[in-house]
């Protein structure tokens, strides 16, 4: 097994064999964090045999991604493991914000969920829980060879192929893939192995993170302080998470004695500080969390294909981080199905690289904004920040300047190559060609749980043709069930819209034509 | 860039506004001072809403000091 004395383990599982054969694999994910695991989920659930290399053979515990949006959760709706993420997790609504030593926050916001959707907008879960959730369900999957403790040591891109040299054990082997997925997070060895880097900006932040557990009943409240009394000069925030544990993050600046301040002794007074003189807690889990807003230039090189934390790093302030890499395995796995299948050029994948992209630079630009006003860099910054939040206390108009973080929402392409604009002249409501399908009631279930991860043309009784490999989900043949649903994607009589297998709409017209429709079809394939 | 922000006279006691603006001021630290400036072009930026005289007004602000920036 890997040796990874400073890690600790939350689940031990079998190391999966060294292989006595050798054949080439269509696709290999290596990391089998949320990112791979989703990545080799979805893969398998199109039928696809995927082998996952984990470094580890455990799960980690310790302080991780703890928030999950409403879009990761639709995602892990399509393969079938949202339910057990939310039943496990802690749905929460209320933000408050606390500025210098008042007691009283400065505002308070409701995060409710989006009305008439199946998922709620944020659960709090801990990382360890939904790998577990995602490896069940991975394994449930005839085409998964999941191998734990094999690490990849070697990388070589060459005819058409793949080679990775992994570790195993004490033995070592080769496999050959058509396709890598580096999901292997922040310090990738895909990443280090092809003499790749991050490029942009270097911004250094440290973070204490303790995560600590209390018996006593505490507000299900993310609580968020600048400049605090606990914590001068810093912030600070508090999460609850399933089974008592609470995540208190404090901000502790630049060039840190990282070791000392996971010190028991260092984070007791904070967490008193924090929650009171007499709060009984026991230790979970402390380190110290250096982050960075960076990307890599591409992420699609050849046939090595970077997601998540391994492609792009942000700050922890908006839960962009993890749910940022599980929309690039929704992205990403689509349009690797469509190729492997023949249906669509192996060009696609640079629309991977296109709208992963877009996605990585929105998350990087939000996060640098929370960054910012967190951590002001000149006394005029820090004078306008200062000026927000107490300007916040009594004039709800610098409410929305304050800025503890924009949290995680889905990333929209409406320049994509992928997507056919609006016929000119035709007006539209509802979600737009580029954006992601907006959950709605229908009939006695939910329209995403309808939509599948397939193209569909979704509609409200066109009655003409349509194209093979697109799937008709007409919402006139629901009565008055759908009819939220309609005003969301604003179909009028005869009117429809193509979805991708990501469920992005492609497309829509208010009187569509078989030729319209596999035109955008053909577009959304990358075939034009 | 600029058409969207006024920048002929528009305020009718020009020596009383001057006036209040300097006395916003007074008694203040600078680091109070350099607050309350902030403050007041929050409150006044929030009220113009206008993102167009608002970006050409920082233009105009930052250009009287670094032109061409």
């Amino acid at each position: 097994m890997a040796n990874a004395p400073s890690i600790p383990v939350w689940k031990k599982l079998d190391a999966g064999p060294v292989p006595t054969t050798t054949r080439r694999h269509p696709v290999v994910v290596v990391g089998a964090g949320p990112v791979g695991l989703t990545v080799a989920l979805d893969l398998a659930r199109y039928g696809h045999p995927v082998v996952v290399l984990g470094k580890f053979d455990f799960i980690a515990a310790g302080s991780k991604a703890i928030c999950f949006s409403k879009r990761t959760l639709d995602i892990w709706g399509r393969l079938g493991v949202a339910r057990p993420m939310i039943d496990k997790g802690v749905i929460w609504n209320v933000g408050k914000v606390f500025w210098g030593d008042a007691t009283e926050p400065v505002y308070q916001f409701d995060m409710l969920p989006v009305k008439n959707q199946q998922h709620p907008g944020f659960i709090n879960l801990q990382q360890y829980y939904a790998e577990d959730l995602l490896l069940a369900a991975l394994k449930e999957c005839p085409g998964a060879d999941i191998r734990f403790g094999h690490d990849v040591t070697g990388l070589r891109q060459q005819s058409g192929q793949v080679e990775l040299d992994v570790a195993s054990g004490g033995s070592a082997y080769t496999l050959a893939a058509e396709y890598v997925i580096a999901c292997d997070g922040n310090k990738s060895r895909i990443r280090d192995l092809m003499r790749l880097d991050f490029d942009g900006r270097v911004f250094e932040e440290n973070f204490l993170i303790a995560d600590i557990k209390i018996e006593e009943s505490r507000p299900l409240e993310r609580w968020f302080w600048f400049d605090p009394p606990f914590n001068r000069g810093q912030s600070a925030l508090l999460h609850k998470q399933p089974d008592n544990v609470w995540r208190l993050d404090f901000q502790l600046g630049w060039n840190v004695d990282r070791q000392a301040c996971t010190d028991p002794a260092f984070v007791d007074p904070l967490v008193r500080g924090m929650l009171g003189p007499d709060i009984r807690y026991a230790p979970e889990w402390y380190s110290v969390y250096t982050f960075q807003c960076r990307r890599m230039k591409r992420f699609v090189h050849d046939r090595v294909i970077f997601a998540g934390d391994s492609a792009h790093l942000v700050s922890p302030f908006g839960a962009r981080g993890c749910n940022g890499g599980v929309a690039d395995a929704d992205n990403l796995v689509w349009k690797l199905d469509l190729i492997l299948r023949g249906e669509a050029p192996a060009t696609l994948l640079e629309t991977y690289n296109d709208e992963a992209i877009t996605t990585a630079d929105e998350n990087i630009l939000n996060s640098s904004r929370s960054t910012d006003f967190l951590t002001p860099k000149t006394p005029a910054s820090r004078a306008l920040r200062d000026a927000v939040l107490s300007l916040a206390r009594h004039h709800p108009f610098a409410r929305p300047f304050v800025n503890s973080g924009r949290l995680s929402t889905p990333v929209s392409y409406p320049q994509s190559p992928l997507v056919t604009a609006d016929v000119p002249g035709e007006t539209w409501a509802g979600v737009a060609p580029g954006s992601p399908a907006l959950d709605a009631p229908l009939g006695s279930g939910w329209l995403l749980d309808r939509l599948g991860g397939r193209f569909v043309l979704l509609t409200n009784g066109y009655r003409g043709e349509w194209p093979p490999g697109v799937d008709l989900v007409d919402l006139a043949d629901e009565g008055t069930g759908a009819a939220l649903a309609i005003e969301r994607f604003d179909l009028t009589p005869g009117a429809a819209c193509l979805l991708r297998p990501d469920q992005y709409v492609a497309a829509r017209w208010r009187r569509p034509t078989r030729g319209a429709i596999e035109a955008a079809l053909s577009r959304a394939r990358g075939l034009v | 860039m600029t058409d969207a922000l006024k920048t002929e006279p528009n305020i009718l006691r020009p020596d009383e506004v001057y006036a209040r603006l300097v006395g916003l001021h007074e008694g203040l630290s600078d680091e109070e001072s350099h607050r309350a400036s902030a403050a007041l072009v929050l409150l006044l930026a929030n009220h113009i809403g206008d993102e167009a005289v608002i970006f050409a007004a920082i233009a105009a602000a930052r250009r009287q000091l670094r032109p061409g920036t």
